[in-house]
């Protein structure tokens, strides 16, 4: 089939007329089972090689091709032609983060808020003294599994309107990595993490619009595992993790 | 231009590249990371399966008595006795240490009833020297990999190693006989940036894009060994690459052996488990070269479905279970099983090809997967120049790009995850050493010199052929002639076929791009020149090796030759100018024995027929 794919273009090094400007281009003999990155290597490579994005690995799961395509955010290696249905396609850049060329924008925003959360895993206890690994249940494993999943490659936290409104928020995306550690029972600084979410920018700005979860390529519960924190900060995490009183001590010294 | 200067700067992010930053930070290393991509981005977040440790943690019934020196001679059966031995036992030693120390960094494995990492079977991984399949593979579900690379990376983070993002490494800075850098372009604003340090680590990955049906990632071009062998570092076993039984038919995404470890069997048009007829002891366990060559053959016997070139991968419940039966085994999965084992697999196949792996068979063919070959290290990861292991100072490589050489002429599956942790973490542990003593040796005068007239060449290029036409090119000729089954005439078809498109890379060449910031159009066309490069170099080291081995099986010499051939190819590129005004020569070197070490003490590691 014919589709034509309607692209957002900017060129920051354009001589004049430095905005943002929409472009059309035309592809024969796309397949059903084409996937939204192959069409837009066939523009780079058959047709205008100046057109830049980002990709790796072209199956969903290194996190480099999120964009706005008709409208949603999705990974453009993950979506074929024949899940959007028609024969035309709109992409632009994800937004909330600037743009830096035609697809590209600064991922720097983003990162700096994940780094925010303490994303990483803290427990200062000795190892055990056999030398061999922590013990965990099946069950305590499978607590924060979904939130594992995630690539960040920013399709929830740009797709979020209170983000768009304030960039300071730290968004879906820094909320499930802090998820991932809340909620594992050999981590120990779920305290800490909890404080740093409580504060105005943390997950009190989610408003629930549940643009999150349609939006994760890797199908997390976004919004749910956003909620499970808002929880986590008022009444303490399942297994005592954290206990109320903890977070009562939290408050009293604030 | 301008000029950074570190202890020490590991190029590349992935597995490797990370854990070797954060064993050099932690040593007291001024430490700096560059990586053309996001960190989280690297391939090694694409592994499945699992790593391989012999924890020997019991499954189910299973006591699973699991020890190193089982997983060393797998490994050595595997790479076909090629492997160099000191550097398999070093393997598969340090792979239990260093699964535990990665549970200790939070990785989240999947758990036995009991608490300790779960394990699964995989190709080639057996108990007692063959006795019978071991559980090795340690695993977070079907997405180890990704847990090891966030894992890491998150690490790295906590120990503020500093990283330059989109910063893509295009030449490597030799004085004095030292490594004493590298030039990288910044993505974002084109400009060139030298990286100056006592030790530079190369953990780049491989170069699957040499391929047309392949499972890396679109970025894998092989810039670093492309680089390094441009300034004259030889490039080991290049012949050696491995084509995975399993990806998915024309798209070539990987599907995980594990699949075969939870049960799933091959199957071709008659319906027939045909792994059988090839390896009657581990059937679809075997290790990836036979299995390779079994689906090759049953497709030149007309055996694939519907007539076409792939055969099936069954995982339904049904079939395993029927098969479980047969073997006498009283493990039974469920469709649930499979969701929460494979959940990835499950994914994959539905997003990509509409087929719902629990009701249906996924249609698979090989894929060009892994370099045995490379950079040639010793086992701390230093960068050797010759037969006589021969130390260039300051250069270290580690993971795919390296060649250490512990898979010899075939990796074992979980293999590729072990060699990143424990080799990124000795030549982590090797750079903290050695930098504190180093001198700094000076950089050469105007270091960016020639790269810098190598992109201006590239950026004016106004031609007729665009990149990707030499590149399907380039893919095709590989693909056709130098795959699983390779033979003289194919070879050198292939050959021919890669000087005649080098040629046109050189005079014909267009860019449409001429700006500076995120120039990705010249950035592709230069890993173009990488992907030819190697992809030469690797038909020139196959043609030369006169033997079958391992992955590398001729029909025209279709026996493994251990009286002459039990050494390592070096190839080394030999060219006036380090790019591409001229056309590159290659002389190889067969001196390089093979370590037999494992086998002086111990008769069952002796290089013998390889039987499954």
């Amino acid at each position: 089939m014919d589709v034509t794919v309607r692209i957002r273009r900017f060129n920051p090094e354009a001589q004049n007329n430095k905005k943002p400007y929409w472009q059309e281009f035309t592809l024969t003999n796309v397949d059903e089972t084409d996937r939204v990155l192959d069409l837009l290597h066939r523009i780079k490579w058959e047709q205008d090689g100046t057109l830049s994005f980002r990709r790796s690995c072209a199956h969903g799961v290194c996190g480099s091709d999120a964009m706005r395509i008709n409208g949603i955010n999705r990974l453009a290696c993950k979506i074929l032609m024949r899940d959007l249905g028609g024969t035309k396609i709109q992409v632009e850049p994800i937004l909330g983060l600037p743009v830096l060329k035609d697809l590209i924008v600064d991922m720097e925003p983003f990162f700096a808020h994940y780094r925010e959360v303490m994303p990483f895993f803290v427990n200062d206890d000795p190892v055990p003294a056999d030398g061999r690994e922590r013990l965990q249940t099946q069950e305590d494993r499978e607590r924060f599994d979904d939130t594992t999943k995630c690539i960040l490659c920013a399709a929830c936290t740009t797709s979020c309107p209170s983000f768009w409104a304030n960039g300071k928020y730290v968004g879906p995306a820094a909320i499930v990595q802090a998820h991932r550690f809340i909620f594992d029972t050999r981590d120990q600084a779920a305290l800490e993490r909890l404080n740093i979410l409580a504060e105005p920018n943390g997950v009190w700005r989610c408003r629930t619009i549940y643009n999150c979860t349609p939006a994760c390529p890797r199908e997390i519960e976004v919004t749910r595992a956003i909620g499970e924190v808002k929880l986590a900060i008022q009444k303490g995490t399942p297994h005592g993790i954290i206990q109320v009183h903890e977070i009562k001590e939290r408050v009293v010294n604030s | 231009m301008k000029i950074h200067q570190f202890d020490a700067v590991i190029v590349g992010a992935g597995g490797a590249g990370l854990m070797a930053a954060l064993y050099a930070s932690k040593g007291g290393a001024n430490v700096a990371v560059v990586s053309k991509l996001y960190p989280t981005r690297s391939h090694t977040g694409t592994a499945q399966g699992g790593i391989g440790a012999a924890l020997g943690n019991k499954i189910g019934d299973d006591p699973n008595e699991d020890k190193p020196i089982y997983h060393a001679f797998d490994t050595v059966k595997g790479g076909d006795y090629l492997a160099d031995q000191n550097a398999a036992k070093v393997l598969a030693e340090e792979a239990v240490d260093s699964v535990i120390e990665l549970e200790h960094m939070g990785l989240p494995f999947d758990r036995t009833s009991e608490g300790r990492i779960s394990q699964r079977r995989f190709g080639g991984h057996t108990l007692n020297f063959g006795e019978k399949l071991a559980y090795r593979a340690c695993h977070a579900a079907d997405r180890t990999g990704h847990m090891i690379l966030q894992t890491l990376y998150q690490q790295c983070i906590k120990n503020n190693v500093r990283f330059f993002d989109e910063f893509h490494v295009v030449d490597v800075l030799m004085n004095q006989g030292v490594c004493v850098g590298s030039t990288a372009i910044d993505l974002a604003t084109g400009e060139f940036h030298v990286f100056h340090a006592k030790a530079t680590l190369f953990a780049t990955g491989g170069w699957g894009r040499c391929w047309s049906v392949t499972s890396n990632a679109v970025s894998l071009t092989g810039d670093g060994a492309a680089v390094v062998m441009r300034r004259g570092v030889p490039m080991q076993d290049m012949e050696f690459y491995q084509f995975h039984p399993t990806g998915i038919f024309k798209l070539g995404i990987l599907i995980t052996e594990g699949v075969r470890g939870e049960g799933g069997v091959l199957i071709n048009r008659h319906g027939e488990r045909f792994m059988e007829k090839y390896a009657p002891k581990v059937k679809d366990l075997a290790s990836r070269d036979v299995v390779s060559r079994a689906i090759y053959m049953e497709l030149r016997n007309g055996n694939g479905i519907k007539g076409k070139d792939y055969v099936h991968l069954d995982i339904r419940p049904e079939t395993v279970n029927r098969y479980l039966a047969e073997a006498g085994e009283s493990k039974r999965i469920d469709r649930d099983y499979v969701e929460k084992k494979l959940p990835d697999i499950l994914d994959f196949c539905r997003t990509y090809l509409g087929v719902d792996p629990v009701k249906e068979p996924m249609p698979i063919q090989p894929t060009a997967h892994y370099a045995m070959g490379g950079i040639p290290t010793n086992v701390d990861a230093e960068v050797v120049t010759d037969e006589n292991w021969t130390i260039l100072p300051g250069m270290y490589a580690a993971g795919e790009v390296a060649c250490v050489s512990c898979h010899g002429a075939n990796r074992l599956g979980t293999n590729s995850l072990v060699d990143l942790v424990v080799f990124g973490r000795r030549g982590g542990k090797a750079i903290a050493n050695f930098v504190k003593t180093a001198p700094m040796t000076p950089l050469p005068a105007n270091p960016t010199r020639q790269i810098e007239a190598e992109f201006d060449r590239l950026r004016r290029s106004n031609g007729k052929t665009k990149a990707y036409v030499i590149r399907d090119a380039m893919q095709k000729t590989m693909m056709e002639n130098v795959g699983v089954f390779r033979e003289e005439k194919a070879m050198q078809q292939a050959i021919d076929d890669l000087r005649e498109l080098r040629e046109r890379y050189v005079r014909d060449l267009v860019i449409d791009d001429r700006g500076s910031k995120f120039n990705t159009d010249i950035l592709e066309a230069w890993e173009l020149g990488c992907l030819l490069d190697l992809a030469e170099v690797t038909a020139i080291s196959a043609i030369n090796r006169k033997e079958s081995r391992g992955a590398h099986s001729r029909e025209d010499y279709k026996k493994r030759d251990d009286e002459h051939l039990l050494v390592h190819t070096l190839a080394y590129r030999e060219c006036d100018e380090p790019y591409y005004s001229g056309t590159p020569d290659y002389r190889l070197n067969m001196d390089k024995k093979v370590d037999l070490s494992l086998a002086l003490e111990d008769e069952r590691f002796k290089p013998k027929e390889r039987v499954y």
